[in-house]
């Protein structure tokens, strides 16, 4: 049992660390639009993507440098991605097309 | 140790409250609202009188003028016998009254021809939004074999050939090209002109307090409520110019219309289609892109069962078990949607 704790501890402080200098940041879905136009954030960063609006949103990107899909989800959930890769990314929400943000990762 | 344990418990504990975030209810905007007639809470409903436009295109009287000859103009087609008004025609609410729209020589196509009316504020264009706006979507119908099958080589020959229609190219476009560039901006320019925004739910809007009935009311409080239509027909066009998979029966089909997929290569737009308008909704039958439904009961109906063909369905879809009461009151409040007849005088199309 001992054993186990220490290696699930050591397990959890090298991810910690891997991490320690990535920053996390937010931009939400309201009104229909992604609150922040474009972000600019490092390699390693997170963003993550609250839905603020009484409906459901989605968020993916096809973008080259970064293609993924975070599904649909409702207001007061939050879903978040790291960005690994350098480049633009282009991210948009497939119900509400118009609802569209760049991410430069630097 | 102990502090491995205390971030691992906080971690525990932002794990739970997301836990009960993910399961909250979801809300609606019932209670944002004061169900008074000409009440400020409602005011977001109102539509313009005018839709955006792109800065290269702005609206003149000389265009709206041309394109309105344009559409209604047969000769655009590859047969010369259909115009934009065949399948937009005004007097079924500018679409065909058709289950799904007829091309050239009858044929029938999968789609039912979407209305034109306040489709200047359509943030995107078609059933699976693949014209990003007007003037985008003005040429595809007359280049589309399978519709208006026009050579626009010709179109364009013809056009510039025709004395009547050089004259009205040059007082729209002065200095400018007879080309699909000033005819889809000519059309467009008339199609902006298609407007419905002085139905009885807007004269309430505006204060009218005998504009609808009590039943009406009630059915455009269960519209933002309980049957949570607003969720996607939202203000002030009622649609969210999105894109959803409504389960109709048709999507159980052994190779269904894939609807936004073919633009957009994600699980969710599987067999999803742009939501439209409901103004002028009770002309504009039968209903759905796949024209499967022929009353507003219907409709009403199929939303309040959460769908026929529930794979990949819309997340907005749920069943609603709407009574037989609030399923009558929300049809009677679409009803109050649509804006006194305009009549429309056919141009004299140039010689």
């Amino acid at each position: 049992m001992n054993k186990l704790t220490t290696i699930t501890a050591f397990t959890f402080l090298a991810l910690s660390m891997q991490n320690a200098n990535a920053a996390e940041h937010e931009v939400a879905q309201k009104n229909k639009s992604f609150t922040v136009k474009t972000l600019q954030i490092n390699v390693g960063d997170v963003v993550s993507f609250p839905n603020q609006d009484p409906f459901f949103h989605n968020v993916f990107s096809l973008s080259a440098v970064k293609t993924f899909d975070l599904g649909s989800y409702k207001k007061g959930q939050t879903k978040k991605i790291t960005f690994d890769k350098p480049g633009t990314i282009q991210v948009e929400c497939a119900i509400h097309p118009k609802m569209q943000m760049t991410i430069e990762v630097k | 140790m102990n502090t491995f344990f205390k971030i691992f418990s906080k971690r525990l504990s932002l794990s739970v409250t997301i836990c009960l975030l993910l399961t909250s209810p979801i809300t609606y905007a019932e209670d944002d609202y004061t169900f008074k007639a000409g009440h400020s809470s409602l005011q977001k409903w109102l539509l313009p009188d005018v839709p955006p436009q792109p800065k290269n295109n702005p609206l003149t009287t000389e265009k709206i003028s041309l394109g309105k000859k344009l559409f209604f103009d047969p000769r655009l087609s590859g047969d010369g016998n259909m115009s934009c008004a065949t399948c937009h025609n005004p007097v079924f609410g500018w679409s065909d009254a058709l289950p799904t729209a007829k091309g050239v020589k009858s044929k029938v196509l999968g789609r039912a021809s979407p209305t034109v009316i306040n489709s200047g504020f359509n943030e995107i264009q078609m059933w699976d939004g693949r014209k990003k706006s007007l003037e985008d979507q003005a040429m595809g119908p007359m280049e589309a074999t399978v519709e208006m099958n026009m050579d626009t080589k010709k179109l364009f020959t013809w056009l510039n050939a025709n004395e009547g229609y050089k004259k009205e190219f040059d007082k729209a476009f002065p200095g400018e090209k007879i080309d699909a560039n000033t005819v889809k901006k000519a059309i467009a320019s008339y199609e902006r002109t298609i407007i419905s925004n002085n139905s009885p739910f807007d004269k309430w809007v505006k204060g009218d307090k005998k504009a609808m009935t009590s039943q009406q009311i009630n059915g455009f409080k269960l519209f933002v409520g309980k049957a949570k239509c607003a969720a996607c027909h939202s203000e002030p066009n009622f649609t969210d110019s999105g894109f959803h998979n409504l389960g109709l029966k048709s999507w159980g089909n052994k190779n269904p219309d894939m609807g936004r997929y073919a633009q957009r290569p994600l699980g969710l737009m599987k067999g999803a289609f742009k939501t439209p308008t409901l103004r002028d909704i009770d002309r504009t039958a039968p209903y759905f892109h796949d024209g499967s439904a022929t009353t507003l009961t219907e409709v009403v109906n199929h939303y309040s069962k959460g769908g026929e063909v529930k794979t990949n369905l819309s997340p907005s879809m749920e069943e609603l078990n709407l009574s037989k009461k609030e399923i009558q009151a929300v049809v009677a409040f679409l009803h109050a949607l649509s804006s006194p007849y305009v009549a429309v005088t056919l141009p004299e199309l140039p010689r």
